[in-house]
């Protein structure tokens, strides 16, 4: 009875979704109605009904909007905790809950449970367990924390990966295994902690350990059968990088025939980082997937002389092959672990008088770029935060402009380099409102003292050659959660925060925007305006990705972990002594006080009008 | 004849052995529990070689940067490894006990260094990790280092009596 009434809701949010105006989403819908089975490469770049949530960032694009609107700006302090999860692990949490077809599924820090919460019924009880079993030892190749940023579905499958580098394929009505492959090895120091992103029937994850001297890839995993389609290494000759005919890299900088060996010392491209640990974004008109690559190793870059391609920059690949299309090199040579990972957000806008696909990537080094998204062409690329390890970026060159004086020396102390190795903005992703054409962009506000030291490589330990302590940048805040307007090139409004601010955002059509701060408070604001319209105290500190859906009983729901860790919470979550200022890689030291904000916790809240 | 063939398979019976000559307890092995049945004993299997030695406590600082253990455990506050200046002991606090830890390992991340690493460079990489907790004498922890000061000098650190691993006396 219950679930006759729930197919009913279903079909009644489907038939909304096609009158939102958001295009594109009828073939979901129609699945939706059928068996609720989503076919990844018909969902559009815009979101759909916005009933489920059916991958970490909302959709291909990453735009992490909700066309959902019954949570607004007028009721939003009305919101109320419904119900709440306890996961059992607390680590810190950065994934993101997956809805589909009134199931909620959750996964957990290492050792990476997944559960299946039964939305339609009352207090969401778990209707399975998985529990993959993942090798404890992975535990100590985890750079920040023992962190997973969350699953992703397609075809009555769900897919993550477990920290001792697996991907796995789980049946979502069941949570019967189907299938599991090994990528990687923690003995190189190989982790996985990313998100995949399934398209085409194909899923996609990258590796992390920047930290460790892996050489970083994206694979390509068949969803039916678990089999490595393809793999693109980030670091080596073109045909490991999967380099062809189709490369057409804008800047000069990028082009020439195997830079990943020729922009190394020789051989270091074998240990030379590149992982991947953010987010995927999907163009199926371009039918492009864009991803960032990691940070060179080891960090001292007097020890790797070169661009060091194809480390801390941009892909534009086929899902197909994986041909590489475009890349852009965001920090060549990078010298203070300014990864390029961070996820690039696919949106139209009238650029100058013309209508271009864009790519927005909100950069750790610091700078806001927009980018033309079939070229690889910068067409801005502005500060959004306090910077001085870099003068700006050549727009004619599209390469960075190093301040000298804030170069690594081995040997040397450099004081006051800012942004810090976390960057201006690392993982936690940022959300995009079409309706505002406003990036809600949660960041940091962090400097260091830097002493690059030498490396020794030895296979499964750190390659780091590196001392280095953070603190708070100028402002007297370390963190801030703001509306970037990217025609103006300009903040909307920002707000500041004690600490970095690293939970995701999300926006809805409400015009709310949500995120957590490390104290533990759960946020909501008007996204036109940054007013505060709500605030709850979850547990433990959040570092997790908000979402939102329509419940099985037609309400909408907003979902977040709460669960200090990370990078940033390690201080908490792994007890670090910041008497040191090196603990936790310098992060501990400018995170002293935050033990006497939170405690570690695990636990999911889920908030909805009364 | 598949029946016949399991059931003489099935008559190979194990020797039992009825005789073995008695054992002295086991006490050796490094302990990581002060619990014990019975009495308590006291079981030192191993003394340190080098923890008077200011020579080998330096030698371990060298060696700490060398082997990558700064790279998770910092300077001693911890980072993907547990900080090794403060009190918590997870493995045992005892020279011999964090010897067993750099050698064997530790099943939640800490590699077995013993597979490639001589015993002299462990006691010294041993010694030097307990200087950091104020755990070895002052005349003989490192009182500076070369580099970026990030913390005071391991022979500035208060000693911090291990709070979750030492043998206990006997309660009154």
């Amino acid at each position: 009875m219950r679930f006759r009434a729930f197919a009913g809701a279903g079909l009644i949010t489907a038939v909304l979704g096609c009158t939102d105006g958001n295009g594109g989403d009828a073939a979901a819908s129609a699945g939706a109605a059928a068996n609720r089975t989503r076919v990844a490469d018909t969902t559009a770049i815009a979101s759909g009904s916005g009933a489920e949530w059916t991958q970490v960032a909302g959709d291909d694009a990453n735009t992490r909007y909700s066309p959902l609107d019954e949570i607004n700006t007028a009721n939003a302090a009305q919101l109320t905790l419904a119900w709440s999860f306890s996961t059992g692990v607390n680590r810190g949490q950065e994934a993101a809950p997956l809805v589909i077809d009134g199931t909620m599924y959750v996964v957990t820090p290492y050792p990476n449970i997944l559960y299946a919460l039964d939305l339609t019924q009352p207090g969401a009880p778990t209707r399975w367990t998985y529990r993959p079993e993942p090798l404890a030892a992975a535990q100590g190749v985890a750079c920040c924390d023992v962190v997973n940023r969350g699953p992703a579905y397609a075809d009555g499958r769900i897919f993550y990966n477990t920290l001792d580098a697996h991907t796995v394929a789980v049946d979502a009505a069941t949570g019967r295994e189907i299938w599991r492959t090994r990528l990687g090895d923690i003995n190189r120091g190989e982790t996985m902690t990313m998100a995949p992103l399934v398209v085409k029937g194909k899923v996609l994850v990258g590796v992390s350990g920047g930290e460790f001297g892996v050489r970083g890839w994206l694979t390509a995993l068949d969803a039916a059968s678990g089999a490595i389609a393809w793999r693109a290494y980030h670091t080596g000759p073109d045909a490991d990088v999967l380099i062809g005919d189709r490369f057409k890299p804008f800047y000069a900088m990028d082009q020439g025939t195997d830079l990943g060996v020729t922009s190394w010392p020789p051989d270091m491209w074998r240990t030379g980082g590149g992982g991947v640990w953010g987010f995927i974004s999907y163009d199926p008109d371009l039918d492009l997937i864009y991803y960032g690559t990691a940070n060179p190793g080891p960090w001292n870059p007097d020890l790797r002389p070169g661009d060091n391609k194809w480390t801390a920059g941009i892909f534009a690949r086929d899902p197909d092959d994986g041909a590489a299309v475009w890349f852009y090199q965001t920090s060549p040579h990078d010298l203070y672990d300014h990864d390029g990972i961070n996820e690039s957000i696919l949106v139209d806008l009238p650029w100058q008088g013309r209508d271009r696909k864009l790519l927005l990537h909100p950069g750790r080094n610091g700078y806001m770029y927009v980018i033309d998204r079939a070229t690889g062409e910068v067409l801005a690329a502005d500060a959004f935060g306090f910077v001085n390890s870099a003068r700006g970026v050549d727009l004619r060159t599209g390469r960075l402009i190093p301040e000298p004086s804030k170069a690594p020396v081995t040997g040397r102390v450099v004081r006051m380099i800012c942004p810090a190795a976390p960057g201006m903005k690392d993982w936690q992703p940022a959300a995009w409102s079409p309706r505002l054409r406003l990036l809600f962009v949660p960041h940091q506000n962090l400097c260091m003292d830097h002493e690059a030291l030498e490396a020794n490589y030895i296979s499964g330990t750190p390659y780091l050659g590196a001392d280095a302590k953070y603190y708070g940048g100028p402002g007297g805040w370390r963190g801030r959660f703001g509306a970037w307007d990217p025609v103006a090139r300009e903040w909307a409004w920002t707000i500041e925060e004690n600490f970095p601010v690293w939970s995701g955002a999300l926006v809805t059509a409400g015009d709310v925007a949500f995120y957590g701060t490390m104290e533990g408070w759960f946020k909501a604001v008007d996204a036109a305006s940054g007013r505060e319209l709500w605030r709850f105290k979850t547990g433990s500190g959040i570092i997790g990705q908000p979402v939102t859906y329509r419940g099985p009983d037609g309400k909408q729901y907003v979902a977040i972990l709460s669960g200090v860790g990370g990078w940033s919470g390690a201080i908490v979550s792994a007890d670090l002594d910041p008497r040191d200022s090196t603990a936790g890689a310098g992060f501990a030291s400018a995170m002293r006080d935050l033990p006497q904000h939170t405690t570690k916790g695990g636990t999911l809240y889920v908030f909805a009008l009364p | 004849m598949t029946a016949l063939l399991a059931a003489s398979a099935a008559c190979e019976r194990e020797t039992r052995r009825f005789h073995d000559e008695a054992q002295p307890p086991a006490a050796g092995g490094v302990r990581l529990t002060a619990l014990e049945p019975g009495p308590a004993t006291s079981s030192r299997a191993l003394r340190h070689p080098y923890e008077d030695n200011a020579w080998a406590v330096s030698e371990g600082k060298r060696l700490y940067s060398q082997f990558n253990c700064a790279g998770c455990h910092a300077h001693g506050g911890g980072g993907m490894g547990p900080p090794l200046m403060d009190a918590l002991w997870r493995y045992g606090a005892e020279p011999e006990n964090v010897f067993a830890s750099i050698a064997g390992g530790r099943p939640n991340g800490m590699p077995a260094f013993g597979t490639k690493v001589g015993a002299t460079q462990i006691w010294q990489l041993a010694a030097y990790v307990r200087s950091m907790s104020g755990l070895v004498p002052k005349d003989v922890a490192p009182g500076r280092t070369d580099h970026m000061q990030v913390k005071a000098g391991e022979q500035a650190a208060p000693e911090a009596v291990p709070r979750n691993a030492a043998p206990e006396p006997p309660a009154p």
